[in-house]
């Protein structure tokens, strides 16, 4: 009992992170119609800004919480920032052209980021350790946790949950998925497009880069990290359905299980699982498990 | 169709690329057998995505195009250069004999993510099993042509350029031959529209499967190719960069000629050494900047800069985006 418990509970902490990560992924898709190959190397942007900004504050002898809060802020800035530059300075020069193209001028960018990573901050690994002894140890069920790795879950509900809501209940939502259904009527009606899709990409970069900070105090930093991540979050998306906030849940936790109970059960078969359930999911599902029917062009 | 040249041009064309190896310093034959074998792989992705599907795991045939030659070498001892490339565009051509029809039923993005999906399948095996070396792979001999064995590395440097120049130029008088075909012609038309093109009573899933199974060939061959040069294979030859950048090779062409595949793959390969030599440590940066500028200054690939629009009717690579957004419901 207690052994599948353990399997969940690691499978849960593992996909409170990968959801963060997708729901960029997928949102990015959803308005700009971009499956953002570089989406992995703002992931690694976060944790590497994160490791930076926990380690002044440490040196600072500043209390870890302090380190905490600082290094969510600052991630959250730096990220939206890149994400306006890179889509007002360079995306917005390729709208309109094939989506294999624009999946190849991220990957670009993804090439760039990862040189940018490693000329900033080397290829040693580095660590922000600090922050996760925050919330001490808990004990659940009679199995010890560490508190860091179960506040993340809440943590990421409440950022799905808050993405729905503004998607589906509010007006700016309401906006931007006129944009996603019909971009045409929406630029007659007076929308501003653009502008809708600057936000769109700033918020993909900011929630990659805020899974990143997230992550960064459990595991170590270093080259490669970026596209580990990427190829994690495209199967969780194409498990979901490209561009739906509840199939990135559903898909975040469908892998994060597999992973944890492939780490406990088979760990030579990490990889390969996820992969397995992606191509499984797709031979009965075309689309994903959450996409949305839509009438075909003749 | 008065489009292109001849095919007897292009024989003598390949020949001629073969004869001037002789002439060619050494590092440029290694380089230039490099660039021949990726773009053998990269028309096969020009071949497929003339159907609108792009593939994002063309790693799979190119790994198991080289483990199925690696694997048949060291057992049996088959040396043979034109025999390895035939056991490896075997290879991939059995493979995606079984995955191509499969396959078929996707298009646009999930027909990408579903082929690297597969190809990742693959690496994350090869990464396991122990049999294969793991991580690591193994090595393989000295590949040797028609009983000669070749000790003096330039000579078999020269074996090995001039065996990839002629069997990647005939790939690609056969591409041509093939793209001027109906069957090539049809192709196109699944891309713009596969529902008409059932409705003209043609099969667009058989469609796509044959040139998938045309592309796994190439990916095969080529991978026979990438052991040759380097007697060594491990799983990275599935990984998802490894597909990335045949993709990269395809797009950086376009799909107008089949010269600019080959060019665009010297290109790349030129880019990358050179860069390679003198920045190190930001050559992955060069690359990504170089990509970036093709795409936005030759939106249609190096091909379009000898290859002008003859057919100005023809719809442009950008048009069915635009009208798909525009109808979108």
């Amino acid at each position: 009992m207690n052994f599948f418990l353990t399997i969940i509970l690691d499978g849960l902490i593992q996909a409170s992170w990968l959801f963060i990560v997708a729901l960029g992924l997928t949102l990015v898709f959803g308005v700009l119609k971009i499956l953002n190959i570089a989406h992995g190397s703002f992931y690694a942007l976060g944790a590497y800004i994160a490791a930076t900004v926990v380690t002044m504050v440490a040196a600072r002898s500043l209390p870890p919480s302090v380190g905490f809060v600082a290094m969510l802020l600052s991630v959250a800035l730096i990220a939206s920032a890149v994400g306006l530059l890179l889509e007002r300075g360079l995306l917005k020069m390729f709208y309109g052209r094939d989506e294999v193209v624009l999946l190849l001028v991220t990957y670009a960018v993804f090439l760039i980021l990862e040189d940018v990573t490693k000329l900033i901050w080397g290829v040693n690994p580095i660590y922000a350790t600090q922050p996760y002894e925050l919330f001490g140890n808990i004990e659940f069920a009679g199995l010890y946790y560490v508190g860091y790795d179960l506040v993340l879950i809440p943590i990421s509900a409440v950022i799905g949950f808050a993405i729905w809501f503004g998607l589906n209940r509010t007006v700016i939502g309401k906006i931007v998925l006129a944009v996603i259904h019909n971009e045409e009527m929406s630029v007659s009606m007076g929308v501003r497009v653009n502008r809708v899709y600057a936000i769109a990409f700033a918020f993909g970069v900011l929630l990659a880069a805020l899974a990143g900070a997230l992550t960064a105090p459990k595991i170590s930093m270093q080259p490669g990290l970026s596209s580990d991540v990427i190829i994690l979050s495209f199967a969780i998306v194409v498990i979901g359905g490209l561009g739906s906030v509840e199939g990135a849940a559903v898909g975040a936790i469908l892998v994060g299980l597999a992973r944890a109970a492939s780490v406990h059960l088979m760990p030579q078969a990490e990889l390969f699982m996820i992969y397995l359930i992606m191509a499984a999911v797709l031979m009965f599902r075309p689309e994903g498990l959450f996409k949305r029917e839509m009438a075909r062009r003749i | 169709m008065k489009t292109g040249l001849h095919p007897l041009v292009m024989i003598a064309l390949v020949a001629v690329v073969t004869l001037a190896g002789r002439a060619l310093p050494t590092w440029t034959l290694s380089l230039a057998t490099i660039a021949a074998s990726n773009a053998l792989i990269a028309l096969g992705i020009v071949v497929l995505a003339r159907t609108g599907n792009v593939s994002f795991g063309q790693g799979l045939f190119f790994a198991a195009g080289g483990y199925g030659v690696a694997l048949i070498a060291n057992a049996w001892g088959l040396t043979d250069a034109v025999a390895q490339v035939i056991v490896g565009a075997a290879c991939g051509g059995l493979l995606g004999l079984v995955i191509g029809p499969l396959i078929a039923r996707y298009s646009g993005i999930f027909f990408g993510m579903l082929t690297l999906a597969l190809s990742m399948v693959f690496y994350g095996a090869l990464v396991k099993s122990t049999a294969l070396g793991g991580s690591d792979g193994f090595n393989v001999g000295r590949p040797s042509l028609f009983g000669m064995s070749f000790t003096d590395p330039r000579e078999a440097d020269f074996m090995l350029y001039a065996v990839s120049v002629i069997v990647t130029g005939f790939a690609g008088i056969a591409a041509t031959i093939l793209f001027r075909s109906e069957f090539g012609l049809a192709s196109l038309a699944v891309r713009e529209n596969n529902l008409r093109v059932e409705y003209l009573g043609l099969s667009a899933n058989r469609i796509i499967s044959i040139n998938f199974l045309i592309a796994a060939i190439f990916a095969g061959a080529s991978g026979a190719f990438a052991l040759m040069a380097q007697r060594h294979i491990d799983p990275q030859f599935a990984y998802w960069t490894t597909s990335g950048e045949f993709v990269f090779v395809a797009v950086l062409a376009g799909n107008q000629s089949v010269a600019a595949v080959f060019v665009a793959s010297m290109a790349l390969e030129l880019v990358r050494s050179f860069s390679n030599l003198y920045l190190p440590n930001t050559w992955q940066l060069v690359l990504g900047v170089f990509l970036l500028g093709v795409i936005l200054f030759l939106p249609r690939g190096i091909g379009s800069l000898w290859i002008r629009d003859r057919r100005k009717r023809r719809i442009s690579a950008a048009a069915p985006l635009t009208a798909e957004r525009g109808a979108a419901p």
